[in-house]
């Protein structure tokens, strides 16, 4: 099989998720060339053809002409499988390729079992084995499911690809989310809220067990969409990454943005009313009560210790 | 102007799942349905560029069972003008590529100069169908939108990107926007909206007069995952599970020592 892999580079430089492609196309067992809108000052360390477009000329966000320069790379390769990151420049760009292509889009495959592709469905709660129609696919990977074993290593062959495809839409520049007060990618003890504490007063309890602690506390994506807090504490892909000694999820279901940002904590204790929630999956001890009475109650007897 | 905005419905994500007989859905019997929240962003979005220009009608559309009147009417009630029921009872097992196909057939031709659908659903979460809706009827198209901005026909947003990066992206309309979690407030529908919504118009379509297409994908399985982690589960007496939980993280951790 050969694949097309497209690589990402985000503000200046090469992304690392650009290796789970390769290490992908390795567990396929399945010949790669890559693609990248990028620039020559920071390649990828890959052996292999490398389509390279100019950063300087197509910018990092233009899906109409990156979708061209892609359509002729496929044209002349003829890929089985075009495999893009499930990220925001992937899931952006894949169904416009794939469109265009007349391909089934395979997203957010997280394992290859027996040539199956297994997606998550349902916030992680089920999984599905699905199977493309089409004489080629486009599969976009979900962020950490596949890793290199070792380093990446080699040099890749360059060819330089160029389009005139017009933009349809101007990209005016990036913009950082506020961030700054607590870094929580130091803190040896974090105890985290999820939407499960129901109501914005109840942070209080989360605060006071991290204080008890001697910790920092965080919350999940919904508690800040909901100004429960602010975003300077969310964990997670879109918030910060954040590896403790001991990390306590209340009424946090465990969606993978969240997982992906806490996966890293050496101790996870996770306090949730369903047991079948996906955080159950990382916690080291999964205590299936109301966070409402567990929280203080062992807010008070570690304050007694 | 003309807005479009896609719902769909979804279970909530709490409930206990089980499987159908083919095993490759999840059985939708005895679940509890709500709006994909994605959507609900989505809804709020259209409602408030309408009140922004004054002169707008918003067409919320959905594709299901007559269960989806449930979020269609919700959609009424937070101020959407009149709705679309696509009838499907098989909603659940199209691919993306269908259900795309679906809304663009029904939306060519009808000069909407906005489009607005969530970024993904809950469920099958494949975060494909507004791209491909936009790229089937030709329009621009942005996706995981978390700010928006109209002014005079050009749209101004900002894209959420990881790690903490917002991308600044601007377009003309008409266009397409993929709503993500946190873009606005949802609003709730009070109860006069709610009695005003029932004399909304809602239109009837049977699925196959706007299916032309077949799908290119199946999900040949669906099942648990495994329960791989070793962690310990702890149910019962709060007060037991207090001393248990401080036991263990003696145990295993340094950080009450």
């Amino acid at each position: 099989m050969k694949t097309l892999l497209v690589g990402e580079y985000r503000d200046g430089k090469l992304l690392g998720s650009t290796y789970e492609l390769v290490a992908f196309a390795e567990k396929l067992g399945a010949d790669s060339a890559m693609f990248l809108v990028g620039s020559e000052s920071d390649l990828p360390q890959y052996n292999g053809t490398l389509y390279f477009a100019d950063l300087s000329k197509y910018s990092e966000f233009n899906p109409t002409a990156h979708k061209q320069l892609l359509l002729d790379v496929i044209a002349k390769e003829q890929p089985e499988m075009i495999v893009f990151s499930h990220s925001s420049y992937g899931w952006d760009l894949a169904p416009r390729v794939a469109l265009a292509l007349k391909a089934a889009q395979v997203s957010e495959v997280i394992d290859l079992v027996d040539g199956n592709l297994v997606v998550p469905t349902c916030n992680s709660k089920l999984r599905r084995d699905v199977k493309s129609k089409t004489a080629q696919t486009v599969v976009t990977l979900q962020g950490g499911a596949f890793g290199l074993n070792g380093e990446p290593s080699g040099a890749p062959t360059l060819v330089k690809v160029e389009t005139d495809a017009a933009a349809q839409v101007e990209f005016a520049g990036y913009e950082a989310v506020e961030k700054g007060g607590v870094d929580l990618s130091k803190a040896e003890i974090i105890v985290s809220a999820g939407r499960g504490i129901g109501k914005p007063e109840n942070i209080e309890m989360i605060a006071n067990l991290a204080q008890a602690l001697g910790g920092e506390y965080g919350a999940s994506r919904p508690v800040v969409d909901a100004e429960w807090t602010e975003h300077n504490r969310q964990v997670g892909t879109t918030g910060q990454t954040v590896s403790p000694k001991l990390y306590i999820a209340c009424g946090i279901s465990g969606a993978i943005q969240h997982l992906v940002g806490m996966k890293k904590s050496e101790f996870v204790v996770a306090i949730n009313t369903d047991k079948d929630a996906p955080i159950g999956e990382v916690a080291d001890i999964l205590a299936v009560a109301d966070l409402k009475e567990l929280v203080p109650a062992l807010t008070e007897k570690i304050k007694s210790l | 102007m003309k807005i479009l905005v896609c719902v769909k419905q979804v279970p909530d994500m709490e409930s206990k799942f089980k499987l159908n007989t083919e095993g490759k859905w999840y059985d939708n019997t005895d679940l509890a349905w709500r709006m994909n929240e994605y959507d609900e962003y989505a809804v709020e979005q259209a409602v408030q560029l309408k009140e922004q220009v004054g002169e707008a009608d918003v067409t919320v559309l959905s594709i299901g069972s007559d269960r989806v009147k449930e979020p269609i009417k919700k959609a009424l009630a937070m101020g959407c003008d009149r709705a679309v029921h696509v009838v499907d009872e098989a909603s659940f097992a199209k691919d993306p590529f269908e259900i795309a196909s679906i809304i663009a057939t029904f939306a060519k031709d009808k000069g909407f100069d906005m489009i607005f659908t969530g970024m993904q659903s809950q469920d099958r979460g494949s975060a494909q169908v507004g791209v491909l809706v936009a790229e089937m009827l030709g329009l621009a198209s942005i996706s995981t939108i978390v700010e928006f901005a109209y002014d005079n026909g050009q749209v101004t947003v900002r894209r959420e990107l990881e790690g903490g990066l917002k991308a600044i992206v601007k377009a003309k309309t008409p266009a397409l926007m993929t709503c993500q979690l946190g873009l606005n407030k949802p609003r709730y529908p009070t109860l006069p909206n709610i009695m005003k919504a029932k004399k909304k118009e809602m239109l009837t379509l049977e699925v196959a007069t706007l299916l032309q297409v077949d799908a290119v994908q199946e999900t040949t399985r669906m099942y648990f995952p495994e329960k791989k982690g070793g962690g310990i589960v702890l149910e019962g007496d709060v007060g037991n599970m207090v001393n248990e939980i401080i036991t263990i993280l003696k145990d295993k951790t340094g950080v009450l020592a």
